[in-house]
Parts: C-alpha cells; structure tokens; sequence
C-alpha cells in the first residue's frame, strides 16, 4: 500500500486539503474562514513543494506506470508549489479590496496546483489528459472569479473556449499515437518508435505538441494571452504567467524527450517554429500595449519563445538551461505583480503604464524593485535574468542552432525597448497623484524577489546548490 | 499495416459506408425534391396559429445547473456498473479505490447542496 501510494503523496496530500478539510471548512458558519482556508491552503502547497525531498528520492513509479515520480517532476513540483502558495498569500488583500474574498479561491488554486502536479508527473497519455484538464478547468474559473465584471467573464469565456479546442487538438494527437504505437505508456509508445512506425505517429506528436504550446501560449496559439491577462484578477494574472506555463513546458520536454526522443529530428524543427513565431509575436506585439498587464502577457509570449530555445538543442544542458529559466521567470513574475498589485490609488486600482510616470518620486521603494525586475527581464548581468538567458541559449549554440539564438538575441533587443520604457517613464517622466501605501505582504513579496534576483546572479553559495539540483532533475529525463 | 489496425478495418468501412450513405441521401433530397418556397412555407410554424414569439427565446440558466449536476451523477452511474458487475474480480482494491471516488463525490454533493444548487426557488 506504502509502496504504490509514496510517488502520489505529494498529490494525495493536496486532493485531501482541497476538498476535505478547505471544502468542509468552507461551509462553516465562522466569520474567519476565507483566512483559516487559505492557512490550510498554504500549509498543503507548502508540503506539496517538499515532501518529494523528504521521502526518497528515487525514480518511482505507481498505478502500473502510470504515474512517475523522478528528480525532474520533484523540481517542476517545487517551484509550482511555492508559486501557488506565492499567490494565495498576494491574493488576500487584493480579494478583500475588491470585495471577491470567497473561499472558494483557495480551493481552485490548490486544484490547479494538483492538476499540475499530475501534469509533470505523468508517464502516459492518460494521466496527462487527466493533469491538462484538471489545472485548465480550475483556472477558467479562476479566470472568471470577478463574475460581476464584464471583462473577467469575457477572459473566462475566451480561454475556455479556446482551451478547450486545444484540449480537443491534444486529444486526437494521443488517440493517433495510441493507434499507431498501440500504447498509452510513454515507454510503449518509445518502444513503438524503435520498429518501424507509421506516419500517424509524427502527426500524433505534433497535434500533441500543438495542444500543449496552447497551454504555454506559444505562437501561433497565443491569441487568448493578453485578453486573458487582462481580464483576470491580477493575483490570478500573476499566477496564470508563472506556475501553469512552467508545469506545462516541462510537461512537454518530458514528452518528447522521453518517449519521442527517437524522432529529435522531426520535433527540434517544430520547437524551433514555435520559439521563433513567439519571440517574434511576443516582442513586436508589447510595443504598443498601455496597460501593464496586458504587456506583461506580451513579456510571457516572448518567454516562452526563449525557453523553447534550449529545447530544441535535445540534450541534458537543454533541459537544465530551460528549467533555471523557468525558475529565475517565475521569481521575476512572482515579484512584477506583486509590484502591479502596489500600484493602487486612492479610488482603486490602476493598471496603466502611464499611471507609473515619476513613481521614483513619490514611492522609491516600489521604482527601484520595479526597476530591478524590468533591467532583470531585459537580460543586462549581474542580475539573474541575464544568467537564465545565458543557460537557456548556450545550449541551442552548442547543437549550432545559430539561427534560432540570434533571433532570440534581436527579440531581446526589440523587447527591451517596452522594459525600458517603463524605467524612463518611473524616473524621468513628470509625477503624478502617487500611490497609497502598499500593504506588507505585497512589498515584501517584490522585495524578496528583487533580492533573489540579484542575489542569483552575483552569490554563487545560493546558485550552485540550486544548479545542482537542476541538473539531477534535468538528467532524470536521460535515465 | 499492422494486425492491430487491422482489426478496426471494419470500424473504417462501416464510417466510409455511413457517411456516403447519409451524404448521399441528403443531396438526393436537394437534387430530386421539388422546391418552392414561399413566405409561408418559410415562417415560423406553431401548431396551426401565427407565432406568439420569436423562437430564441431567454432560457432559465437554473437549467443549466440541473444539467450539470445531472452530469456528474450519471457519470458516477457509469461508471458503478462496469464496477458492480465485476466486482468479484477486482476485489477488495477495486472496492475501496471507488469508495474514495464516491467520497470525493460526495463532498462535492454536500457542497451543491449547501451552496443552494438543489434549491429550485
């Protein structure tokens, strides 16, 4: 019994707050529930993230293969643990300000953060459809949670409606791969590629692949992101740029490095579109946007782009250089809303560009984290944005994927025009009415990950653990 | 080809024979039918009066809801037959894994009903 549900503790441990003891709790009469189940919620995301550096840490595998627990979905899960938690804890006084504090939040994210959990963890088609839709059907209405407001239901309606066409699209590829491979185990399915193998099976891979880039909003699948982005609550926002985009990238350097590693060269050119088209899309497209968050979706397209880049390399240095991206872009995320989330006046909250003009003036503190942030998605050193650019396309160099890096080299450059922007609108442009005061958490939050940011790029004592166990997660994927 | 796709060669037939079928008798109806529309013929039809209303008429969401929760219990109905039926084989581990399904299941029953989703009025 101990031997087949070890591998789930994580999962079991999350499934059995939500809806147990949050769920239960939620119906309680108390006045103090929405702060008790997001108490709850924290202490479970918290276990989630770890418990898989607590018990062993060998590959193990339960429910006849279905489910794989390895260095690499234990990283994945700990940085989308501590997100999820990240973001319960910003979430509170945006809900209570806004008048949405249902508990009801609380229990979506941790089902959103289970689905993800299933999603790197997965070693079949099955139990990936199960993770995709489980993370996608509690963000829709994460997405939707403001229901009053017109444009929240609009970003609900869009990204279900455009995640599930996606959901479809990944459906038919694994049902073209079951039926040329006649297996749903990845390592069916990679046995399958060793004979000889039908054309069904490199279609089924590549509408696989298409269902997925939907979910890290690659282009050509990225029209749903800024209207999304917008239109969510900004916590939700927040959370959406970081945690899912990450379960998912890593979802999908496990599909085709495990068992379509034999097809490399028919998928590296497939990446290289998608990383291409995003940068591209993701860089021109953040130009002309006014609100902040919209840009900000705009800054995760071209991301995305960038962490496809070291996948298209198909080797261990690829894996670990798209995860130390992802890592160093989640704490960036994590730190840039909780900046958006300060940027309130007194009548509500602003997400306009313009509405930082002077901000070094009035509120220091928040311009210079902001600045740190900005410089750090730049990519200029010591900060840690530089270093995830660097481990994320030294990689792609080494396979002599020259074009894919220079193009990502120039979408930097045309992107840092928008990051820029922003920095001389804060310090140089004329004040306007300042800010009110910022509650703690949120200025602790972007504090810390200004620190992190720095602090990653300058204190090797911090990075080479951190490096370590990335490349134990990433060399899981060669076993 | 291999045996195993083989065996849904039938499968492909019977969608070739289907779709020709229906395809075919859908343009047999276009070509062969006589056709003369008139306004008549054209309006709304209710039994025998002129229309009260226009046919999209506003629906109450509450059915929706029904809907939904009808869902889930006929899957849950779904999936306890197969279960049932073969229960003497999967044994004591089959039993309990659709016990915890049908526990789950019932935090989110208890969660309908106390939120007022079973409440018509």
């Amino acid at each position: 019994m101990w031997m087949t549900l070890q591998p789930v503790l994580g999962e079991i441990i999350l499934a059995i707050t939500a809806s147990q003891f949050m769920l239960l709790t939620g119906l309680s009469k108390s006045k103090k529930r929405p702060d008790l189940i997001r108490l709850m919620a924290v202490v479970g995301l918290l276990a989630f993230a770890f418990v898989g550096f607590v018990t062993d840490r060998n590959v193990t595998e339960t429910f006849g293969g279905a489910f794989i627990n390895d260095d690499f979905a234990r990283y994945v899960k700990l940085i989308i643990g501590l997100a999820g938690a990240a973001a319960i804890v910003l979430s509170r006084n945006y809900l209570r300000s806004e008048r949405l504090d249902q508990y009801e939040f609380s229990v979506l994210l941790v089902y959103a953060v289970l689905g993800m959990g299933i999603m790197v963890s997965s070693n079949d088609l099955l139990t990936l459809y199960i993770g995709v839709e489980m993370q996608a059907l509690a963000l829709y209405v994460l997405a939707a949670f403001n229901r009053d407001s017109l444009r929240a239901s609009e970003a609900g309606l869009k990204y279900f409606v455009l995640g599930a066409l996606s959901s479809g699209i990944l459906l038919y590829g694994a049902s073209l791969i079951y039926g040329y491979s006649g297996s749903l185990r990845f390592d069916g399915i990679a046995l399958a590629l060793q004979g000889d193998y039908g054309p069904g099976l490199v279609g089924g891979m590549i509408f696989l692949l298409c269902g997925l880039a939907f979910k890290i909003s690659a282009a050509p699948f990225h029209m749903w992101t800024p209207d999304v982005y917008e239109g969510a609550p900004t916590p939700v926002t927040g959370f959406f740029a970081g945690a899912p985009k990450l379960a998912a990238i890593a979802l999908i350097a496990r599909v085709l490095y495990e068992p379509f590693g034999d097809l490399a060269e028919g998928w590296t050119l497939a990446l290289m579109v998608f990383a291409g088209l995003s940068m591209v899309v993701g860089a021109l497209g953040g130009l002309m946007q006014t609100n902040i968050k919209r840009l900000m979706a705009y800054s995760s397209i071209t991301n995305m782009g960038y962490a496809l880049v070291p996948l298209t390399a198909g080797t261990l240095a690829g894996v670990a250089g798209m995860l130390t991206f992802m890592t160093i872009y989640v704490v960036t995320v994590i730190g840039v809303f909780a900046c958006i989330l300060q940027m309130r006046i007194r009548n509500g909250i602003v997400e306009q560009i313009s509405d930082l003009s002077g901000l070094a003036e009035t509120n220091k503190g928040l311009a210079i984290t902001l600045t740190v942030m900005m410089v750090s998605l730049i990519g200029i050193p010591p900060f840690a944005g530089f270093w995830g650019k660097w481990f994320a396309f030294g990689p792609a160099i080494g396979a002599g994927h020259y074009f894919i890096v220079v193009l990502a080299l120039v979408a930097s450059v045309v992107g840092a025009f928008y990051y820029l922007r922003i920095i001389r609108l804060m310090w140089f442009a004329e004040a306007n009415e300042g800010f009110v005061a910022a509650p703690r958490i949120e200025r602790s939050f972007s504090l810390v990950s200004a620190v992190l940011l720095l602090a990653m790029g300058i204190l090797p004592f911090i990075t080479y653990p951190g490096l370590n166990l990335i490349r134990d997660a990433a060399s899981s994927l060669f076993g | 080809m291999s045996d195993f796709l083989r065996e849904y060669l039938p499968i492909l037939v019977l969608l070739f024979v289907a779709g020709g079928f229906s395809v075919a008798l859908l343009l047999a109806a276009k070509v062969l039918a006589p056709s003369e529309p008139d306004r008549e013929k054209l309006s709304t039809y209710e039994c025998g009066f002129n229309a009260f209303d226009d046919s999209k008429m506003k629906f109450d969401v509450r059915f929706y809801l029904v809907a939904i929760l009808f869902i889930i219990f006929d899957l849950e109905v779904a999936f306890l037959f197969p279960w049932a039926v073969s229960l003497e084989y999967i044994g004591v581990y089959g039993w309990t894994v659709v016990m915890i399904f049908l526990a789950e299941l019932f935090v989110g029953l208890i969660y309908a009903w106390k939120k007022g989703a079973l409440d018509w009025e």
